[in-house]
């Protein structure tokens, strides 16, 4: 491998770092600003601080590649990228200012563009990983197809730092749309669905869908002749500097996240019918063309809902305030665990790491 | 040993009809699309659906069987190659539709069921399922899944992992798991993307839920001719310089067109040293807005001539000739070996160079058709079996060609698979702890390591052996010093 001298030291001392826990039995917890604690596994032990391992390796913005260190903020990605007219299309929620590319790929979450464009992993071309033997790995690379041996790299994305540091990520990258524009609709839960699974299927440049207070916000975007007909043909209203919206939402600023209930996540099929959960229509919006609901209910509503989201296809958890994994995440197949665990314990054999 | 017990099991699992054990009924599976590998399979399983595949599985897993699956044998790294000691397992009895939701944009189907079918199927209502593999009216869906197969609309709509929802997958065990769910993620780790592309080595996938696209409102197509490779590739980067992402990006040279102007006269420019085809899709508006910076940018990277389709006949002649590159290589030349690196588009004019250096070093003529947009060549090595030493001479250019992907930053295969073809130059791309680490995934999968052995992923044995061939020829690995990433 082709270490510049500065990554080689950060490199060998978290390897150190690992190797030494790993020999005493003790645990490491991975840590960027923290910014997604809250909906992730519990992370106990001295800390690898991903941010003292920051960085863009390499851009090239016409092989549409880029090539990050774990530590490096993702604004500044944003900010890199922006300049050459291009975005991370999975549009990432931040949840805090120095929220970095490492732990935007160890959770896993994409944002309002997600049903259109894609998730955070199909964005990723390549990860390098430090394992919890110590061993600096790297699976996928920096080309846009690559179907050389398994497809580790995604396997990382969404671990939640229980199977190594992902110390470099090389994402696709796409350019900014040359136009968009909000359109806002008064409808209610059922027909906001309909409308949004229609439009999709009618070829309409439609980048997000989310359905909140009564309202249904249509962003489209693309070239700006098909944004102008699009919103034409579509109707509703124009929303005033709709970017901003976006990242509200996007942010969970938007004041349906407001206040201390619980946020449970409901994943679902994109056409399941409307179902108040026990809770009013305010409690809940619909997100990602209907695929993503969030609702704000009490943890003694979770299985009630969970059984609904089965009905539907999906699986929900509690974002925002959950007392315990099992809260957070719905559990697995049992044939599924096994193969899970196996996995951990090939990547992680001393538990370094958090727990599944 | 054909084992009396286990074709008794076997045959009690199985319709008659459905179990071929008899030589001259398994000859039609004794290859793939790469036809230099042929072997017996021990016998060949053609379970009717879940349940019976599932039997079978157990059965196998309880013998300690191999299992070698198969979908419509396309593929062209050897990947369902058969062994003698490993049954052959043919998903062909399972081709059904099994649910179209129209609203949803998605479709439940069979491993059997060819790529084209499922488009054709969603037809009525506006809907297509977007990878078009070349090979689309003959691959099966479960092949795609296994090869993560690309086709020349990938680069605006992904690979088959950007438009797969759900899978059933029966492990080597019989247990049968879902991957993925009718949302767009599900809890724990993403075994759904690590399924696809694992080449039939952790699973056989029964049931494939696919995301189907909105037919685009229009498709147009612009084809431009260039007097040089070089300039042809430098005119890709412009395109995604000026921000657009085309439906599709291709790139054929001279050789290539036409070995298919005489196949299926497309009406391509045969004094271009090289022709592009780029496309463009959507609404009316914007393909309009996006075809005339398209011709812009191809002016004034120094094209030759520019000609834009007028109808959907005249798109799809255009797009005729490079979908029948290979067969078209195949009636000029006895056989052809059909590579498939990947590198960063930067590095294109270095590569053609050094595959023209290479094409006189071994004295065999090879035909460049390459997935422009992504970097993805397929350079068609052309040779004649019959000849002495043809093959092998062809194979190590091949070999060269998959090592010099890997020097500049690139990958030995974008979407054709390791297999059994490619299997050596894994040694070249990924360090001995790599290849261990996915061993041990294959292995949380399949303990006895009955799927698919000997494919996709080296045993270091391998690896050492390869290594010693090669420093014997002069050639040290390439390793330590290589830039990997
Ligand atoms: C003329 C031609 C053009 C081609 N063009 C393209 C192209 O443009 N893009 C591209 O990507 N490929 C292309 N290919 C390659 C090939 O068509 C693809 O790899 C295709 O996906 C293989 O599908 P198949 O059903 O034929 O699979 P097979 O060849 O039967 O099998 C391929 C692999 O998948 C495994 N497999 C099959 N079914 C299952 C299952 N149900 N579960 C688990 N594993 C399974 C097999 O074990 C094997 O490893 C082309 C091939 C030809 C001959």
């Amino acid at each position: 491998m082709c270490l510049t001298s500065y990554e080689q030291i950060m490199i060998e001392h978290w390897q150190s770092q690992i190797k030494a826990a790993a020999a005493k039995g003790a645990k490491l917890a991975i840590r960027g600003s923290g910014s997604k604690a809250f909906c992730g596994p519990v992370a106990n032990g001295e800390i690898i601080d991903t941010r003292e391992h920051v960085g863009i390796v390499e851009y090239e913005p016409n092989e549409l590649v880029i090539v990050v260190r774990c530590g490096t903020r993702i604004a500044d990605v944003e900010k890199a990228m922006a300049d050459a007219g291009q975005m991370l299309a999975f549009e990432p929620p931040h949840f805090g200012e120095h929220a970095t590319i490492g732990g935007m790929v160890a959770s896993g979450l994409s944002g309002p563009r997600r049903p259109y464009a894609g998730a955070l992993r199909d964005f990723v071309l390549g990860c390098k990983v430090l394992d919890g033997k110590g061993d600096h790995l790297s699976f996928g690379g920096k080309v846009m197809k690559n179907v050389a041996g398994f497809d580790v790299s995604r396997l990382l994305t969404g671990s939640q730092g229980t199977l190594g540091v992902i110390t470099e990520v090389a994402f696709k990258c796409l350019p900014v749309p040359k136009a968009q524009q909000t359109r806002v609709f008064e409808f209610d839960a059922q027909t906001a669905i309909e409308r949004m699974n229609r439009w999709y299927g009618e070829a309409n440049p439609i980048t997000a869908t989310t359905w909140v207070g009564g309202k249904l916000y249509v962003r489209l975007a693309g070239a700006a002749p098909a944004v102008q007909s699009a919103a034409a043909n579509l109707g509703g209203e124009a929303l005033a500097i709709d970017a901003d919206w976006w990242r509200n939402w996007r942010e969970q600023k938007h004041e349906f996240f407001a206040g201390d209930q619980p946020l449970i996540r409901l994943a679902c099929k994109s056409t399941a019918a409307w179902s108040d959960l026990a809770s009013n229509a305010e409690q809940q919006a619909i997100d990602w063309g209907g695929a993503q609901r969030w609702l704000r209910a009490s943890a003694a509503q979770l299985p009630a809902v969970r059984a609904w989201a089965k009905t539907q296809g999906g699986h929900a958890g509690i974002f925002r305030g959950a007392n315990s994994e099992a809260e957070r995440s719905e559990p697995l197949q049992t044939a599924l665990a096994a193969v899970q665990a196996k996995i951990k314990a090939s990547f992680d054999p001393y538990q370094v790491f958090s727990s599944l | 040993m054909k084992s009396a017990s286990f074709f008794e099991a076997l045959a009690a699992l199985l319709p008659a009809e459905n179990l071929k054990i008899a030589e001259e009924d398994m000859r039609p599976y004794e290859c793939d699309g790469l036809s230099m590998y042929r072997a017996l399979p021990k016998c060949v399983a053609l379970p009717a659906n879940e349940a019976e595949l599932a039997a079978v599985m157990q059965l196998c897993h309880a013998h300690r069987v191999p299992v070698v699956a198969r979908g419509a044998g396309t593929g062209l790294s050897g990947g369902a190659t058969p062994s003698p000691d490993a049954l052959l397992l043919s998903t062909a009895k399972m081709m059904r539709i099994l649910d179209i939701d129209a609203l949803g944009c998605t479709a439940r189907v069979q491993p059997g069921v060819r790529n084209l079918a499922i488009s054709e199927a969603v037809s009525q209502y506006g809907l297509y399922y977007a990878p078009d593999p070349s090979s689309q009216i003959a691959c099966s869906i479960g092949g795609n899944v296994a090869e993560n197969s690309g086709g020349v609309h990938c680069l605006k709509y992904g690979l088959t992992i950007h438009n797969i929802r759900k899978l059933r997958v029966v492990l080597m065990t019989g247990e049968i798991v879902e991957l993925g769910t009718d949302a767009l993620d599900a809890p724990g780790y993403d075994l759904l993307a690590l399924m696809i592309g694992s080449e039939g080595l952790l699973g056989i996938v029964t049931e494939v839920t696919v995301k189907l696209t909105p037919k685009p409102q229009l498709a147009q197509v612009a084809m431009a001719s260039f007097a040089s490779v070089e300039a042809a590739g430098a005119a890709v980067g412009y395109i995604i310089a000026a921000g657009i992402i085309p439906a599709g990006l291709e790139m054929m040279d001279k050789i290539a067109t036409e070995a298919v102007e005489g196949f299926v006269h497309a009406g391509y420019d045969l004094d271009a040293a090289a022709i592009l085809l780029c496309e463009s899709d959507g609404t009316p508006e914007e393909v309009a807005d996006e075809m005339a910076r398209v011709s812009e940018v191809l002016r004034n990277a120094g094209a030759t001539d520019i000609k834009v389709s007028q109808n959907e006949a005249e798109r799809l002649r255009y797009w005729s000739g490079r979908k029948n590159a290979f067969p078209a290589t195949g009636r000029i030349s006895p056989d052809y070996y059909c590579m498939d690196g990947t590198i960063p588009r930067a590095q294109l004019p270095r590569v053609l160079n050094v595959i023209a250096v290479l094409s006189a070093k071994y004295n065999l003529r090879c035909a460049n058709v390459f997935h422009a947009g992504d970097g993805n060549l397929h350079p068609l090595i052309m040779f004649d079996a019959n000849v002495p030493g043809e093959l092998e001479r062809a194979e190590e250019f091949g070999a060269e060609i998959l090592e010099l992907c890997v020097e500049v930053g690139g990958t030995i295969t974008g979407e054709h698979g390791v297999g059994i073809e490619k299997i050596n130059q894994m040694c070249v791309q990924f360090s001995p702890k790599e290849l261990t680490r996915m061993h041990e995934i294959k292995h949380a999968f399949d303990e006895h390591g009955l799927l698919n052995p000997g494919k996709a992923v080296p045993t270091l044995h391998r690896c050492a052996e390869f290594g010693k061939m090669r420093i014997g020829q002069g050639k040290p690995m390439p390793f330590s010093d290589l830039p990997r990433f």
